[in-house]
């Protein structure tokens, strides 16, 4: 059978953002795959030396549209780290807060994106109608849905009073509520099954091989979150890694549908343990030296690599995010499936392109 | 007959979106929406326009005349001009600034404060920025 080429993205139906994937093709059987970035480059680090390091804090934000808060919060904390700042404690729970709502959201909006990607469209509504209810969080505790802007360097600069944080437990028991009503149709109905259950299978030494990040490593049975460096307020609040060992796009989605319930959780927790006092650290000087942070995102490990020289320009700003290490293991999946499965299979990494391309 | 219960909520059930134009939810009370400045309060030190991530705020002094200009589409609603103002003169409408087809450059002239040097006067305390000088 003679080989073709078929050209998927960078506009295609099941995609978000745009990443163009040449796909060999051999009797409706995926041979070769080979993925080209490059649609998206808005060229955000090199603003580093047009704005200062406090100005720097939203440009980061707008790396990503889904984790902004994420973003904002490695960053903050590498510059924190490098001038020696020690982040109060009230402002560390309270990043916790919004990156697990930003963490809650994201999953949310990937599992019902996942759902559309198969045709399960009831599903994909029914999962952003909860999701809804997140966004409203965010919007109501902050000023914004998905930009929320609450980081500064030092600390966060929105406080949470008491009726917010009410108001927050009493939605996340509806969130929890509405997420468990569709934990047997993900888990368990047929159709989802028959389309995600052994497809794009990635092993566990080819996972660790290929570097992969979050979820996708997760779901292939390496217990590796970035959380256990426990940043922010992971250091008080007991954290687990979500695992899963089939190494499928079913067992990719099952990690992110438990890791919603377990930031629930999270979100609690930190919520019961916030406590009065200051919001953020005063800030002395410029920073001056590299460093490396890395913070957890939606999608797996994000890492920032920072330099400055005491001026108010920083000299470098390197951002590695989670999409870029999956996407080698995407190529890898990729050969030896049908064709009709790869919307479902390149889906489920999370594809965050303009993440990776910054 | 397992999905009996589901047919009968949804049944008697209101809609879970609204009937957008005619039906519009309310902002909520922090929503960060258009920057208004309250030129009269203005002292035109330029903290909002150093501060601004996006830079869009100048301030200008000209002949005993402040100006203060915004490239309004390019604000991003961030809010740190708001926070770092020292006379509070800025804020944000809770709502957002209607789509435009153009560029808008919102210009606001007012006057400079008179004495910059009545701050010197004063012993070191509240300190209401540093006007200019």
């Amino acid at each position: 059978m003679a080989r073709t080429v078929i050209p998927f993205g960078p506009q295609h139906p099941v995609l978000p953002e745009p990443i163009h994937l040449s796909l060999v093709v051999e009797d409706e059987k995926v041979v070769e795959a080979l993925p080209t970035l490059g649609y998206v480059h808005r060229g955000l680090e090199m603003l580093a030396v047009k704005r200062d390091f406090n100005q720097m804090i939203q440009i980061v934000e707008r790396v990503c549209g889904i984790c902004s808060m994420i973003h904002s919060l490695c960053y903050c904390q590498g510059i924190e780290e490098m001038m020696g700042i020690e982040v109060p404690r009230r402002a560390r729970f309270l990043r916790t807060v919004w990156s697990e709502l930003h963490r809650m959201h994201s999953h949310l909006l990937w599992l019902g994106l996942f759902a559309d990607s198969f045709g399960f469209e009831a599903l994909f509504m029914q999962l952003w109608k909860i999701r809804e209810k997140v966004m409203d969080l965010n919007e109501g505790t902050t000023g914004n849905r998905v930009i929320v802007s609450v980081n500064v360097i030092g600390g966060v600069r929105v406080d949470l009073d008491e009726s917010q944080i009410r108001w927050i437990k009493d939605t996340l028991v509806d969130v929890e509520a509405g997420i468990r009503k569709l934990q047997s149709t993900i888990m368990n109905d047929g159709t989802v099954c028959r389309r995600t259950k052994g497809v794009g299978i990635l092993t566990k030494q080819a996972a660790y091989d290929l570097g992969a990040a979050g979820p996708t490593l997760r779901g292939s049975g390496v217990a590796q979150d970035m959380r256990q460096l426990k940043y922010a307020g992971f250091d008080e609040i007991p954290f687990e890694p979500v695992v899963e060992t089939a190494g499928d796009s079913w067992a990719r989605g099952n990690v992110r549908f438990r890791e919603c319930l377990q930031s629930i959780d999270l979100v609690r927790q930190a919520l019961d343990k916030l406590e009065p006092g200051e919001l953020a650290a005063k800030v002395k000087g410029k920073p001056d030296g590299e460093v490396v942070t890395r913070v957890e995102q939606p999608r797996g490990e994000c890492l920032y690599y920072l330099k400055g020289n005491g001026d108010k320009f920083m000299q470098r700003v390197r951002i590695r995010t989670p999409t870029f290490a999956n996407i080698p293991p995407l190529a890898a999946m990729l050969p030896g499936l049908d064709f009709a499965d790869v919307p479902v299979v390149v889906l489920s990494i999370d594809p965050c392109i303009s993440c990776t391309e910054r | 007959m397992k999905m009996l219960p589901t047919v009968l909520a949804n049944l008697f059930s209101k809609p879970v979106t609204r009937n957008y134009p005619t039906f519009v939810r309310d902002p909520f009370p922090n929503a960060r929406g258009e920057l208004v400045n309250d030129i009269d309060r203005c002292i035109f030190c330029g903290t909002c326009s150093r501060k601004c991530p996006s830079q869009c705020i100048t301030v200008n002094k000209e002949g005993g005349q402040g100006i203060w200009s915004l490239e309004a589409y390019a604000c991003v609603s961030c809010g740190i001009c708001v926070m770092s103002c020292p006379v509070n003169s800025l804020s944000q409408k809770k709502t957002y600034r209607p789509v435009g087809t153009g560029r808008v450059t919102v210009t606001l002239t007012g006057k400079l404060p008179e004495k910059p040097a009545k701050k010197t006067e004063k012993p070191a305390g509240a300190k209401p920025a540093q006007p200019a000088q």
